[in-house]
């Protein structure tokens, strides 16, 4: 199984040349084993899925975390949507008042974007998941609802042995310094448990983190401390602030490398960046 | 193993930041987590407890009426918000550390979350006699 990483800004997509080496485009990722293919989350970098390749038949299948629009905007522009052939399944949150299509609705239709949902040329079949485990070819996915302002899923996805945890929007404890010492208390413990690859939110310095506390996002540090209390074997830090140049966030990372013991490899998702799961 | 619920785990986050004590229970009525102000109820530490069964923590501040007559955990809110899934409210009387009858008002409700499952419920403690 390799993931596939086609944006890893969070918030806003960025095109600052201070942004490159991260990539300026928000959260998606493409989950690939053999010919069975998964999208996670249809911000910017969706733009950047290739669709002609391996995508040959009919169905393509897109899962949300949650409909913040760093995790939706790239959906109205995801070709297979306009595209008469193809039968689009958006997966996405329940546990609203309102159902996920109503809420996809909000952004998919004037005047923020000029065509209504159901105007959209390609068969589209929206699927609400709460908190479940399924079969997804020959994925096994499972969902819990993590904390993160709105309804938000954290993902575990399992091919084989190997197993991914998704988490790119997370506050695994809200305004203290560790989590807590029980870890059935701890936020998306199940999910992330074992895997062999997290990739979790890390959007804050430590010390930004302080001014930013309940806003549904980790330091570098909790989001560390989080992957060895999983007991998950690698982290790529996700979801960057597109306020942190390059440099910034590179400065960041050895700060915090200078004060970590943690043996299992960590390092700065990079848009456009493959990783073999377990590899 | 799976954690608790998101529910729970944000109860307990908006328990630690109260002033007044909180309880938490499951659907079977486990006292899954108290707040420092409901140690001084319990006269015990969550630190030290962990979790408690019903009939562990159901009579250990000694719940009465103002005759003194002994509430069993089936007449305590917390135990029939469990029963109903429903809130529930009750003012009675539970000794303190010091020995001293002091009238409480509780207010217990279900916690239901987004997957629709009712995940346990929690209760507020009110000492009547404090003016905060
Ligand atoms: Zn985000
Ligand atoms: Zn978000």
């Amino acid at each position: 199984m390799r993931v596939k990483l086609h944006g890893t800004r969070g918030a806003y997509p960025t095109s600052s040349v201070e942004n490159q080496k991260f990539g300026g485009n928000t959260p998606c990722i493409e989950i690939i084993a053999g010919n069975d293919r998964m999208i996670l989350d249809a911000g910017t970098g969706i733009l950047g899925v290739d669709f002609e390749d391996g995508y040959t038949g009919e169905r393509i299948d897109i899962f949300l975390t949650h409909l913040h629009m760093d995790h939706v905007q790239g959906l109205a522009f995801c070709k297979p949507l306009f595209n008469p052939n193809k039968e689009v399944h958006i997966w996405g949150p329940g546990g609203s008042c309102e159902p996920l299509q109503t809420r996809l609705n909000r952004f998919l239709s004037p005047p923020l974007f000029p065509i209504p949902l159901r105007d959209i040329p390609s068969k589209l079949i929206i699927h609400e998941l709460s908190e479940t485990s399924f079969t997804f070819g020959k994925f096994q996915i499972s969902t819990e609802f993590i904390s993160h302002p709105g309804p938000t899923l954290g993902f575990r996805v399992q091919y084989g042995s190997k197993i991914l945890a998704y988490l790119p929007d997370h506050e695994p404890v809200i305004g203290k310094d560790h989590l807590y010492p029980e870890d059935e208390w701890v936020s998306g413990f199940g999910l992330a448990l074992n895997a062999d690859l997290l990739i979790h939110d890390s959007q804050y310095s430590i010390k930004e983190y302080g001014s930013k506390v309940g806003w549904g996002h980790s330091s570098l540090e909790m989001a560390a401390e989080f992957c060895s209390r999983v007991n998950a074997k690698h982290l790529v830090m996700f979801h960057h602030d597109p306020a942190h140049s390059d440099t910034e966030r590179t400065r960041m990372f050895q700060e915090f490398n200078r004060s970590s013991e943690y043996t299992f490899p960590i390092e700065l998702a990079i848009q456009g960046q493959e990783i073999e799961v377990g590899g | 193993m799976s954690g608790h619920a998101i529910e729970l785990i944000l109860s307990r986050q908006l328990a630690d930041c109260l002033s007044v004590p909180v309880f938490i229970v499951d659907p079977k009525g486990n006292l899954l987590f108290y707040n420092t102000p409901a140690e001084q109820v319990l006269g015990k530490k969550f630190e030290d407890t962990g979790q408690m069964s019903v009939g562990d923590w159901g009579t250990s501040f000694n719940p009465h009426d103002e005759e003194g007559n002994p509430i069993p955990p089936e007449g305590l809110p917390l135990v029939q918000t469990i029963k109903t899934e429903l809130p529930a409210h009750r003012t009675f009387w539970i000794n303190s550390l010091e020995n001293k009858s002091t009238r409480i008002s509780v207010t217990s409700i279900p916690i239901i979350g987004r997957s629709e499952v009712f995940s346990g419920a929690m209760a507020i403690f009110w000492d009547n006699e404090l003016h905060l």
